[in-house]
């Protein structure tokens, strides 16, 4: 990694710590500052209130021409995030044809909020919950919240 | 201009696939930027050089990459002396607009502003060429970099970053991207254009050849009548001007320069006589159905009169069982002494009586035999064409070997190959007869159909039956097989002809619906 891009990296860092968004948390490593976890609280009046996520973000080498990848490490019930052992997202700003390289990682974590409040059906990774999500609300939400209960506290 | 009329009136005269659309590359007499003669480099597929066209062909044009270049180059130069522009862009504005010529005057007539400031052009780009400058008080948005010699750049809207980020973000979209018309400004949510003139001047050179060749494939990529040649590491393009709503009457292959045959309609290996959305359908049901009618294609079967395991080594379906002598046909096991005569009915799946099929288990347990009759020789002719393949391949080793030996010359031997290659074609003829009959709902044209059908496939099986001969036999063949193989060809022809006549008047009738 170049050092511009280790740069922008602590620049961001600095700028997540002095304003860092309310509900999270970013533990970082300045060993290997190519890798953040994020800590995020799921957001009050939303299904995943209550609960608690780890996220890991990885800059790629090529950070910032490419945008950041993105995984949840803790399992969540999402139309947006792969329900696999990656819980990976890819939309919005996260694809490479959307991201432009002035834009940055409170961003993204912007992003992943609203999508906690509300999910963008349009453009899931998991068409059978985005389904749920708009046939069958109810249980889209038991889902939802009994996994917050189980992998989330 | 995309009434059916047009395509209808196809038939009388080949030529009208072509006289109503837009033939960039010069394929129309009265254009005025026509292709010179001498820019051609090679014999096209004309109709007006062949012998007269068959209702199963298309009229096509191949190109090679200069072509492409030129005719590119061509169509640039005269919108840009229409509309005023300098050629950057009109380049710009026409890729944009995806090609379409019409509709970008059209539109620049309508309203200049509006068009050139949705292709990311702003006011006018003819003055005030892209320049690289130092700016007091810059920040990189991208690098964080402050330093006062740093050197920027900005286009029309003004998102100023340093060159290096700017290259960088060139670099990344160009070559790990492949983006070319398109690359957008990397200011955050600034959906202007990068110029061409702007990418000559931050670009390195290796790169700028990377981003032409890609800015020339988008003019093909881009063009509904031009079509890449699908074939790994082919750079020819083919014309045609079959468009998407014509594909339920008519299966356009194309033949490239580099030999490859191939749909112009969805890029697959040429599948005449089943229309391309009858081919998906196909490829997709077979996939689903692959772990059932795996066992079917196996090589390997047993006698039926004495059950000794018998080897398919040849494309030819006449077998012979080593122990008993018994012949046999390998795909329907019925004897092979009645195939020759009138009631050979391989080919043909005979539906049951209805009175057997009166409870969905029966119903679905026939409607797989039909699938796997079907299915079976669907793949037992592509089989075939490889081992007829191989077979030919050992043939003419041995052939080589007898000429060195007897002194025979190259040229007698030519028959050879030409066999071989009306055997594979004729195979993938027939391979996809089945796909097409498959779906095929019973009328007053099917018997018509199934007849060519086992009538090519009788003269196919005559023809590879001869490649199974001793080597030292073939010679005194040669007379027949030439016999042969031009019968192969007329029956493919027939079949071919009465298939794409019915298609294109709408006479055949399907058990599904075709999306
Ligand atoms: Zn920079
Ligand atoms: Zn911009
Ligand atoms: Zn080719
Ligand atoms: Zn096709
Ligand atoms: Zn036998
Ligand atoms: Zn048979």
């Amino acid at each position: 990694m170049s050092a511009g891009a280790k740069k922008r990296i602590m620049k961001e860092y600095g700028e997540c710590m002095a304003e860092t968004p309310a509900g999270m948390k970013i533990n970082f490593d300045e060993q290997n500052m190519t890798k953040w976890e994020v800590l995020m609280d799921g957001p009050d009046g939303s299904v995943y209130a209550g609960g608690h996520f780890k996220l890991e973000i990885i800059f790629p080498n090529e950070y910032p021409f490419k945008p950041p990848v993105v995984s949840f490490r803790t399992k969540i019930y999402h139309p947006n995030v792969s329900n696999d052992d990656k819980g990976s997202m890819c939309l919005g700003l996260l694809r490479p044809d959307e991201w432009k390289p002035p834009n940055k990682v409170v961003a993204v974590l912007r992003l992943i909020q609203s999508l906690m409040v509300e999910p963008n059906i349009d453009d899931a990774i998991e068409p059978s919950i985005a389904n749920e999500y708009k046939e069958n609300r109810k249980e889209f939400e038991k889902n939802a919240k009994d996994w917050v209960k189980r992998y989330a506290k | 201009m995309d009434s059916d009329d047009d395509f209808n009136s196809s038939q009388a005269s080949g030529d009208d696939f072509l006289d109503d659309q837009d033939s960039d590359l010069g394929l129309e007499d009265d254009s005025d930027f026509d292709m010179d003669q001498d820019d051609v480099g090679f014999e096209s597929q004309d109709k007006d050089m062949g012998p007269r066209k068959q209702a199963y062909e298309v009229d096509f044009k191949v190109f090679d990459p200069q072509q492409i270049q030129g005719s590119q180059d061509r169509q640039i130069d005269e919108v840009s002396s229409i509309l005023g522009q300098p050629p950057e862009a009109t380049a710009i504005l026409l890729r944009h607009l995806r090609w379409n010529k019409e509709r970008l005057i059209d539109r620049y007539m309508d309203n200049q502003e509006e068009i050139l400031e949705s292709a990311g052009l702003g006011e006018t780009a003819a003055n005030n060429p892209p320049k690289i400058s130092k700016v007091a008080g810059f920040v990189c948005d991208i690098c964080c970099e402050d330093d006062p010699s740093l050197d920027t750049f900005a286009m029309k809207c003004g998102h100023r970053f340093c060159v290096e980020c700017y290259r960088q973000y060139l670099y990344t979209k160009i070559k790990e991207e492949g983006e070319a018309a398109r690359i957008r400004c990397p200011g955050d949510g600034c959906n202007r254009i990068v110029d061409s003139k702007s990418l000559d001047l931050l670009v390195a050179e290796e790169l700028r050849d990377r981003y032409h060749e890609l800015l020339t494939r988008t003019y093909v990529d881009d063009k509904d009548n031009l079509r890449w040649c699908p074939a790994p590491n082919c750079v020819y393009a083919v014309e045609c001007g079959v468009k998407n709503k014509d594909l339920m009457q008519i299966v356009p292959t194309v033949h490239c320069e580099c030999s490859h045959d191939f749909c112009f309609g969805c890029s697959l290996n040429d599948h005449q006589p089943a229309p391309c959305a009858l081919v998906k359908m196909w490829l997709k049901k077979c996939e689903d159905d692959s772990e059932t009618a795996n066992w079917i294609s196996a090589n390997t079967k047993e006698c039926p009169k004495c059950n000794s395991t018998i080897e398919k080594n040849g494309g030819c379906n006449h077998m012979t069982c080593r122990k008993c002598r018994h012949e046999f046909c390998w795909m329907c096991m019925g004897v092979w002494s009645e195939h020759g005569t009138s009631w050979y009915n391989c080919n043909r799946f005979e539906e049951k009586s209805g009175s057997e099929a009166r409870d969905a288990q029966a119903k679905s347990r026939m409607s797989l035999e039909r699938y796997l009759h079907y299915y079976n020789r669907y793949a037992n002719h592509e089989q075939s064409a490889k081992l007829d393949k191989d077979i030919y391949l050992k043939t003419e080793k041995k052939m080589q070997q007898l000429q060195n030996t007897t002194g025979m010359s190259w040229i007698e031997v030519q028959y050879l190959d030409t066999a071989s290659q009306a055997l594979q074609q004729c195979r993938q003829t027939l391979k996809w007869t089945y796909a097409f009959a498959y779906y095929l709902a019973r009328n007053n044209l099917t018997e018509i159909f199934e007849d060519n059908q086992k009538d090519l496939e009788m003269a196919v099986e005559n023809l590879s039956e001869m490649f199974e001969k001793p080597v030292d036999q073939l010679q005194g063949l040669k007379v027949d097989m030439m016999d042969k193989t031009s019968y192969c060809t007329k029956r493919r022809v027939i079949l071919l002809n009465d298939t794409a006549e019915n298609l294109k008047l709408g006479n055949w009738e399907f058990n599904v619906k075709f999306s």
